[in-house]
């Protein structure tokens, strides 16, 4: 294949841009169609999410891991050199977006014609706002029956202060105006700022591992050149890398020359972690030191929860799985953890519920691993007033992402909480309902704005810990699926917290402990506690299963003990089934879990935690 | 103790899913030929000398004639010894129990009758050699109300079973045994309460107490499943159950076993056989065994289970002289485990003798007198280690599943 020459596309040739749309309104359909009308891929009828090449991302329809493509194209004479770089579809996975978006200069902004804008849309439109980007709206599916650009246009109109006639409609699947946008592009989205005789100066927006050549880092060039045989330094970290291989991304690495200011590609350098090719460090030559360009904040961790081999024999493959699939998922936040029912496992930070399933679903399916989460916490803080505390912790506020590291309230002077500004956008008859249901969670009400006639934009302060688990699934259910959700960081705020434990015959269960707030406590506990005596077999003795905040006991349900337990024939007939069983109880004790002397299967507390992400 | 099997029934009881066949003619000398060469075969590799008990089940062994019991009889006494007075036990339907032909099964060398409703877990009819006599258990006494009789399929009526017992008791004084049900859909404390002193009026010496199983396949589970029947909840199982050790205790009975009572030492010969571990040899389609093939120059205890089909059966039978149709060797542990199982539902439970026959170098209390389980079960009140050996306690016994797993995992570490 014979390699391009990237000289041939100065810094005024080249447009750096990211497609940007709530979750289905057509973003990856999109991006199949400026990748085969400028000749990136061949047409087929086969394109369908070319740039989402995990197997977790084809199936929920979703994007998890940002992609690039560099598209050439052709207008009014003059070769273009387009980036596209593709941006996660999911609330969890805003940092990421965010990080894409500082390697670019414009973004369209996709709306579906029937939905209208969507909670996504709202904040993906600010996360471009913000970075001061141009932004194209463009309205997708007006081939479907219940289309209304008009209707939807208003709303661009009303809500991001664009007029109407800036939006072009098209339909991404059928191919209708879509030679449009990418003209558009051209036309309102500025070339980078930058100059190709600077000293360089490459931004690292994202990076993958690969096992044979070691991490691929993928840099926009904000100056200079790069090529192979260039010793470059990173900004980060100060240390000094010889370039191996540049090149662009179509979508696949395709090996070039050079790479000039303005231009988006990929560069091996030997570097052997992921951590060496930190998001948003800068590189720059060996002995020409640059300003490094503002870093990103690192991706902050909103969930927490335990993972634990299924049995310990499993730990170090989990180990070895876990250590490679972080090294393409930066985002994640590893600790080694060991709970007394579970063994040794670890304790992982993620994005949002979402990130975590999609987590484990690659663990499954990338690795063939089974793995036992435990409940998701939030990362609560404490400000501690012991002294003794303080001076153990070296510091008076900590975090605390596992409850069993709860400080008592006697050495705290405050709990903090999570918060997140959630966005919903739904059709108005569901207001009542939705209200309700945030006023339930502990929200405030921040704002509500009709977006038109119809449709209403509701923002609530939020704790993180209301909607972590289930509060997504229950709006989508009390509105028939209509209302969309997203949320962004709203720092931390002062929550009447406390520490729950389940006892078991006065003996607390450690991994069933939580942190929740006080007025939450007693039904939760009622909960946890029915739905024990529902999963722990009945023994030889009365059980008692109580919820407790300290001495005081909120919550209790009895377990009766086994008055009879034997069966009621057995003679010389066939008894090998019947040692069949018994066996394979005998072994089961080894997987009880003894709290106390009760018994407890193992996966007992998995089924009542699991059971709530299920409810 | 052989346990020749009888696998034919006139109908399918709702409750029974044992090894058990409805067909409309029986080419019994047939079957008799092949249970009588079968048994000879068994025995013979067995290379057991002498009988303690034989055991006719179902099946409905009573509905075989008089002729194959003797014919089977006669087969056990020429390849073993087989004592006068070894206990011969036929099981018997109420409904196919007449005084006289009764009379014809005694006259064939039955001495003894189990009277069911729901007939036992017992291999299904062959004759069921022990090593000593032949036992043929006959008396379905279970049930003795016509409305439970028709839930449970039972094609005899509460008249019928009653004159049954009586004639039973005629003609086997103090060697009847009955069955006794609880647990019924629907049954209630009160109902039991005169179930209970119902039977006790009409009893022999000797009484098999069950709770009413839902064995999965039939009709009966299928209509509690189905919700059609209540399912009883087990707090009420329970209270039936100690009512009813409670009851047969006052009347003299003694509990030697889970499920077993009996009164002036009128204990089954041939089903404690099964609880000490003793050797059994299954004769007939589905019969199970538990022997050592000394004529094959063994020394070790084989699990044997023969043909269950009928006709299968047979043609085996007739082309090598048995139809066994799976064999497995048990090792120690298994063999153990065996004995911890069967044992401690016997009163008795598990000697130390009969633990040093199966564990020669390792003692009981080398086994379970150390920390460990089966002495927290102690400490708690279910099980004794003491002189005579290992054993539930009262209370024990009627959690004994809920023990066993904890003490065959405490051996199997050892």
């Amino acid at each position: 294949q014979e390699e391009i020459d990237m000289s041939t596309y100065p810094v005024e040739s080249i447009r750096n841009f990211s497609i940007i749309a709530h979750v289905d309104h057509g973003k990856s359909t999109l991006a199949d169609r400026l990748l085969e009308i400028t000749g990136t891929i061949s047409k087929t009828d086969r394109n369908k999410q070319v740039l989402d090449k995990l197997q977790v991302e084809r199936e929920r329809g979703i994007t998890v891991k940002a992609q690039s493509a560099s598209l050439f194209y052709n207008h009014e004479g003059i070769n273009y050199l387009l980036n596209l770089i593709d941006t996660p579809g999911h609330v969890d996975f805003s940092y990421e977006v965010s990080r894409s978006l500082s390697a670019c200069q414009g973004v369209i902004l996709v709306v579906d014609a029937n939905e209208g804008i969507q909670a996504q849309t709202v904040a993906n439109f600010y996360l471009a706002f913000e970075a001061q980007l141009s932004i194209i709206p463009v309205i997708n599916k007006i081939d479907l029956k219940n289309a209304d650009p008009e209707r939807v246009e208003k709303q661009i109109e009303k809500l991001f202060d664009i007029p109407t006639d800036e939006c072009i409609r098209i339909s991404a699947k059928q191919g209708t105006n879509v030679e449009k946008v990418l003209q558009k592009v051209i036309e309102k989205i500025p070339p980078p700022q930058c100059n190709t005789a600077d000293p360089l100066k490459a931004l690292v927006f994202d990076s993958t591992f690969d096992h044979y050549r070691g991490v691929v880092a993928n840099i926009a060039l904000f100056g200079g050149e790069i090529a192979k045989g260039h010793k470059i330094v990173s900004a980060h970290t100060k240390k000094r890398y010889e370039v191996n291989e540049v090149g662009i991304l179509t979508p696949n690495e395709q090996p070039t020359h050079k790479l000039y200011a303005g231009q988006v590609g990929y560069l091996i350098a030997g570097m052997k972690e992921v951590t060496e090719a930190q998001i948003g460090d800068t590189l720059f030559l060996y002995k020409q030191p640059v300003e490094p360009l503002p870093g990103f904040k690192s991706a902050k961790p909103m969930v927490f929860a335990g993972m634990y081999p299924i049995d310990q024999t499993e730990y170090n493959n989990l180990k070895s799985a876990l250590e490679r699939l972080t090294l393409n998922d930066s985002s994640v936040t590893v600790h080694r953890d060991s709970s007394l029912a579970l063994g040794a496992g670890w304790r992982l930070g993620f994005l949002g519920l979402l990130h975590m399933e999609v987590f484990n679903q690659r663990l499954e399916q990338e690795y063939n691993m089974s793995v036992i989460l435990t409940a998701p916490t939030v990362p609560y803080k404490a400000v501690l007033s012991s002294a003794k505390l303080i001076k153990e912790y070296g510091k008076d506020q900590i975090t605390i992402i596992n409850p069993a590291q709860f400080p008592d309230k006697l050495s705290v002077s405050e709990y903090l909480e999570p918060t997140v500004l959630g966005t919903v956008v739904t059709p108005h008859e569901y207001i009542g309902k939705i209200i309700t249901l945030c006023q339930d969670r502990r929200a405030v009400q921040k704002d509500l704005l009709y977006i038109d006639e119809n449709r209403v934009m509701l923002k609530y302060l939020f704790p993180l810990n209301e909607i972590v688990v289930d509060f997504y699934d229950a709006l989508k259910s009390l509105s028939s699926g209509y209302a969309s959700f997203d949320y962004e960081d709203a720092g931390y705020q002062s929550a009447d917290l406390i520490k729950m434990d389940i006892l078991l015959n006065g003996n607390p269960v450690e991994e069933l402990a939580t942190v929740i707030h006080k007025d939450k406590a007693y039904a939760a506990g009622k909960l946890l506690c029915e739905r024990l005596k529902e999963t722990i077999p009945r023994q030889l003795f009365e059980i008692a299963i109580q919820a407790a905040i300290g001495k005081k006991i909120i919550a209790r349900e009895t377990l009766k003990p086994y008055r009879k337990n034997v069966v009621a024939k057995c003679y010389g007939g066939d008894i090998t089934r019947r040692m069949k069983l018994l066996r394979r109880q005998a072994e089961g004790k080894r997987l009880m879990r003894k709290i106390g002397n009760v018994e407890v299967p193992r996966d007992a507390f998995i089924r009542v935690l699991k059971r709530e992400t299920d409810k | 103790a052989p346990c020749p099997q009888w696998p034919y029934c006139r109908k399918r009881c709702s409750y029974c899913n044992f090894n058990t066949y409805v067909v409309p003619a029986v080419d019994e000398a047939a079957v008799r030929a092949c249970l009588v060469r079968e048994a000879q075969t068994l025995l013979r590799l067995s290379q057991v000398h002498s009988v303690t008990s034989v055991f006719f089940g179902g099946g409905t062994p009573s509905l075989a004639s008089p002729g194959t019991v003797a014919a089977v009889l006669e087969a056990v006494a020429g390849a073993a010894h087989l004592p006068a007075g070894a206990e011969v036990t036929l099981e018997a339907n109420p409904s196919s129990t007449s005084a006289s032909v009764l009379d014809g099964f005694r006259a064939a060398g039955v001495n003894r009758l189990s009277i069911g409703v729901q007939v036992r877990g017992a291999p299904p009819a062959a004759a069921s050699a022990a090593p000593r006599d032949p036992i043929v258990t006959v008396l379905p006494s279970q049930s003795l109300d016509d409305a439970e009789l028709r839930m449970l399929g039972r094609e005899h009526t509460a008249a019928e079973a009653r004159k049954a017992v009586e004639a039973a008791r005629g003609l086997f004084p103090g060697r009847t045994s009955i069955d006794l049900l609880f647990g019924l859909p629907g049954q209630s404390r009160d109902a039991w309460a005169q179930r209970l002193e119902a039977t006790l009026r009409l009893c022999d010496d000797h009484i098999s107490l069950y709770q009413l199983t839902l064995e999965r396949g039939t009709a009966l589970a299928a209509q509690v499943r189905a919700g059609a029947l209540p399912a009883p909840p087990q707090d009420l199982l329970a209270d039936m159950y100690h009512t009813a050790r409670s009851a047969l205790g006052a009347a003299g009975f003694r509990h030697y076993e889970v499920s077993s009572f009996a009164r002036k030492g009128a204990l089954s010969t041939h089903n404690l056989s099964y609880w000490r571990a003793e050797q059994y040899i299954g004769v007939g389609p589905g019969a199970h065994g538990r022997f050592v093939l000394r004529a094959e120059g063994g020394c070790s205890r084989e699990a044997r289970v023969q043909t269950p089909e009928p006709v299968a059966w047979m043609r085996e039978v007739q082309s090598r002289g048995h139809g066994t149709r799976s064999r497995a060797v048990l090792s120690p542990l298994e063999q153990l485990e065996e004995l911890l199982t069967l044992g401690l539902r016997t009163d008795e439970g598990i000697t130390h003798e009969r633990w040093g026959h199966f564990s020669p170098q390792l003692s009981l209390q080398a086994v379970f007198e150390g920390p460990g389980e089966a002495r927290a079960l102690q400490q708690e009140g279910w099980l004794v280690l003491d002189s005579g050996g290992l054993r539930c306690t009262w209370a024990g016994l009627a959690v004994l599943d809920s023990l066993l797993p904890a003490l065959l995992w405490q051996l199997q570490r050892v």
